[in-house]
């Protein structure tokens, strides 16, 4: 058996079988769970009680309509008289002084609910704006066939036809990408500098290379975290599918949300899917070999900082300009090459994609990360094999430069 | 059995091995000796193959040395260390498929060394559940569970306690008796007069001395020799075929004097001369041990 084989099963094997490991595998889908349950508790707690509103309108100019479940009474006399015969909980005073420029007031035994006043108040405005209409001649009724009523239906169109897309959920998908990428290189990385930094203290590495070279076990250990990320994600994956299948089975609207989700994502989904796999594989490995050369070059964790900062920067940089930047011009010239150089690429491109990426930049992106991590590992790879031997000796750019330049 | 030509290992700024040639004979139990720093360890991590020298050659049972030795080979470092959080019985199965062991050979190896050592019980224990001898003993199962032709040993003894230490210095001349060949680096010289046959001697990156220990002790023999005599303290005068260098008398009037003899006189002439005149309980040729020609060669060449 290859021994390269031998080291990525182990480093595979001893990661799975950790608590840790398990424990985020089972929280995340249960945290994606308890996120529907909030929401279908959200949705199914409609405010159905009866509402009875008493209208103290002083100026007489306010006619509401009774609702369903909100029922107007105008009992007059005092706001005070109106707030004492108040009969139950759920009812309130709703006093309207005369001059329109000093505050209405909505008086209830109970907080009122927000979407309660939001309704009265949004009532008013449209019952005022209609009365100055009038004042100022304008018919109304004329009014209304005038008003238009836009409806926006986005339609893309591709080589297969026109299609209806729900641009949010594409949006979302691509985002929640973009960021899972930028998270999990750093979670994977750093896994893979300390299981570096791990080998180089505990003094077996020299045990190690003396049987494989220097290469094989490096390659193995990223080889091995990568694939640990991977079982991950598809755990993830599933699982949170399957709990939102059976989470939505019996509550019809989470259901259906969870299919329209689904359904508009459309074609779209095996494209971001296949996307996310390849930045995150390609990302990882050029990133987790630069966490490999700074593992190899320090005693310790804590002299990692000096490494990490400038290895960690392009990504952050992307990161923060994700949401303000990258999703609203996502065509800029800077849009374009953040998503296109190997150091940035698995965040801006995973932004990108919903916005039909051109071939050739998607391709150049690509074809560069391949490149890139070939790169990274061929540096990673010479100075790690003389950095895992190197002990107590403080190291600096120079010296890995150095390091970089030993013969075999 | 192993064969060093001409290594010549340099890093920045300092040589570690200028112009170092040896022969390992098949069998031998080797030292490699010197001070710290004088390249011993950069010359193992040549032969182990982890780095790789900037000139000369290693043959290896007369091939020229490359990737299919190491499985040949069981490296135990000066700097002992395992995976702190991996079981023992797994992590030695794994380190003796990682030298082209299969899993089901390696474990059945395992269970006999285990109970050879009275390690039976650990199989299922973390390395950082043992004590320190427990993890060295451990460490050398792992470094021989392979049956590798080529054992090489640095330093070791140390942190062993005296009954672990002896347990693996049997262990070590039972390899040597069914074919191994060990090439070891120490400091401690007494082990080395009581196991090696032959040794080499560094400093400062370069051969200093090599060859059978025998040939070198008597290399170093200087003629002195310690007399043991009863009576009367005996004035020794310049017709004496020898010098003495240190007297003592003991109150039940025991003299020992060390002597050296002058040229062209043997061992014979000093009881010639002594025979006559007073009663000889013991005459010893010194011998200068591993230790006093280690210091006297270093500190020559410092």
């Amino acid at each position: 058996m290859n021994k390269i084989l031998l080291i990525i099963q182990r480093e595979y094997i001893t990661r799975v079988r950790k608590k840790a490991f398990i424990i985020m595998t089972l929280l995340v889908p249960a945290l994606f769970a308890g996120m529907f349950a909030v929401i279908a508790l959200v949705a199914n707690n409609k405010d159905d009680t009866m509402h009875v509103v008493y209208v103290i309108d002083d100026g007489g100019s306010f006619k509401f309509k009774d609702e369903a479940f909100v029922k107007f009474i105008y009992p007059g006399g005092s706001v005070d008289a109106a707030k004492r015969n108040l009969k139950s909980d759920d009812d309130l005073v709703l006093n309207i002084p005369a001059n329109p420029k000093d505050t209405v007031q909505l008086f209830a035994k109970k907080k009122t609910t927000l979407s309660l006043a939001d309704n009265l108040q949004e009532k008013m405005n449209e019952i005022a704006t209609g009365a100055r209409m009038v004042k100022a001649g304008i018919d109304t009724a004329s009014l209304h066939k005038i008003k238009s009523n836009i409806v926006i239906k986005s339609t893309e169109m591709t080589a297969t036809g026109e299609q209806g897309t729900n641009m949010a959920s594409t949006y979302a998908l691509s985002f929640a990408g973009a960021i899972l990428i930028y998270m999990s290189l750093f979670i994977y990385g750093a896994q893979v500098m300390r299981g570096v930094i791990e080998e180089k203290t505990n003094r077996i590495i020299e045990v190690i290379v003396s049987s494989v070279k220097p290469f094989q076990l490096m390659a193995g250990k990223i080889i091995g975290v990568g694939l640990v990320g991977l079982t991950q994600f598809v755990l993830w994956i599933s699982l949170s599918a399957a709990i939102g299948y059976f989470f939505g089975a019996d509550q019809s609207t989470i259901h259906n949300k969870v299919y329209s989700f689904v359904h508009n994502l459309g074609s779209n989904a095996g494209y971001e899917l296949f996307c996310f796999f390849f930045y995150w594989i390609t990302g990882f490995l050029f990133y987790s070999a630069l966490f490999a050369a700074v593992g190899s070059a320090v005693d310790s964790e804590t002299e990692t900082q000096q490494f990490m900062f400038p290895i960690t920067l392009p990504l952050l940089f992307t990161y923060i300009l994700s949401v303000s930047y990258l999703f609203t011009v996502p065509d800029s010239p800077l849009s374009v090459w953040l998503s296109i150089i190997p150091l940035s690429a698995p965040v801006a491109m995973m932004m990108r994609i919903p916005y039909n990426v051109p071939g050739w930049q998607l391709g150049l992106s690509m074809t560069l990360m391949v490149l890139g991590f070939i790169l990274t590992t061929y540096v990673a790879a010479r100075i790690y094999r003389v950095g895992i031997l190197m002990y107590g000796k403080k190291a600096s750019y120079k010296e890995l430069a150095k390091w970089f330049f030993y013969k075999e | 059995m192993l064969s060093i030509r001409n290594i010549v290992k340099q890093y920045a700024g300092h040589t570690a091995l200028s112009d170092v040639s040896l022969e390992v004979k098949s069998g031998q139990i080797f030292g490699l000796l010197g001070p710290n720093g004088a390249g011993k360890t950069s010359l193992i991590r040549i032969i182990t193959q982890i780095t790789a020298p900037d000139s000369g050659e290693i043959f290896f049972n007369g091939q020229k040395l490359d990737q299919s030795h190491i499985e040949r080979m069981g490296y135990l470092p000066e700097e002992r260390g395992l995976y702190k959080k991996m079981e023992i019985g797994e992590q030695m199965i794994y380190l003796a498929r990682l030298k082209g062991l299969s899993r089901d050979e390696a474990t059945k190896r395992l269970k006999v060394w285990f109970a050879k050592l009275g390690m039976e019980t650990w199989w299922k224990m973390k390395i950082e559940e043992l004590s320190k001898g427990m993890q060295q003993k451990a460490q050398f199962v792992a470094t021989v569970l392979h049956e590798p032709d080529l054992i090489i040993l640095d330093e070791p003894f140390s942190g062993f306690d005296p009954v672990n230490a002896e347990i693996i210095k049997n262990e070590i001349l039972e390899l040597n008796r069914k074919g191994a060949t060990i090439l070891f680096s120490t400091h401690q010289m007494e082990s080395v007069e009581e196991l090696c046959h032959a040794i080499v001697l560094l400093n400062r990156s370069k051969k200093i001395l090599e060859g059978p220990i025998k040939d070198i002790k008597s290399a170093y023999r200087n003629d002195i020799y310690l007399v043991e005599y009863e009576g009367q303290q005996l004035s020794l005068s310049g017709t004496a075929p020898f010098e003495v260098v240190a007297e003592t008398t003991r109150e039940d009037n025991l003299h020992t004097i060390k002597v050296k003899l002058r040229g062209g006189s043997t061992s014979n002439d000093i009881l010639q001369y002594l025979i006559p005149k007073t009663r000889v309980n013991m005459l010893k040729e010194v011998i200068p041990s591993m230790n006093e020609i280690f210091i006297e060669k270093v500190s020559k060449t410092a």
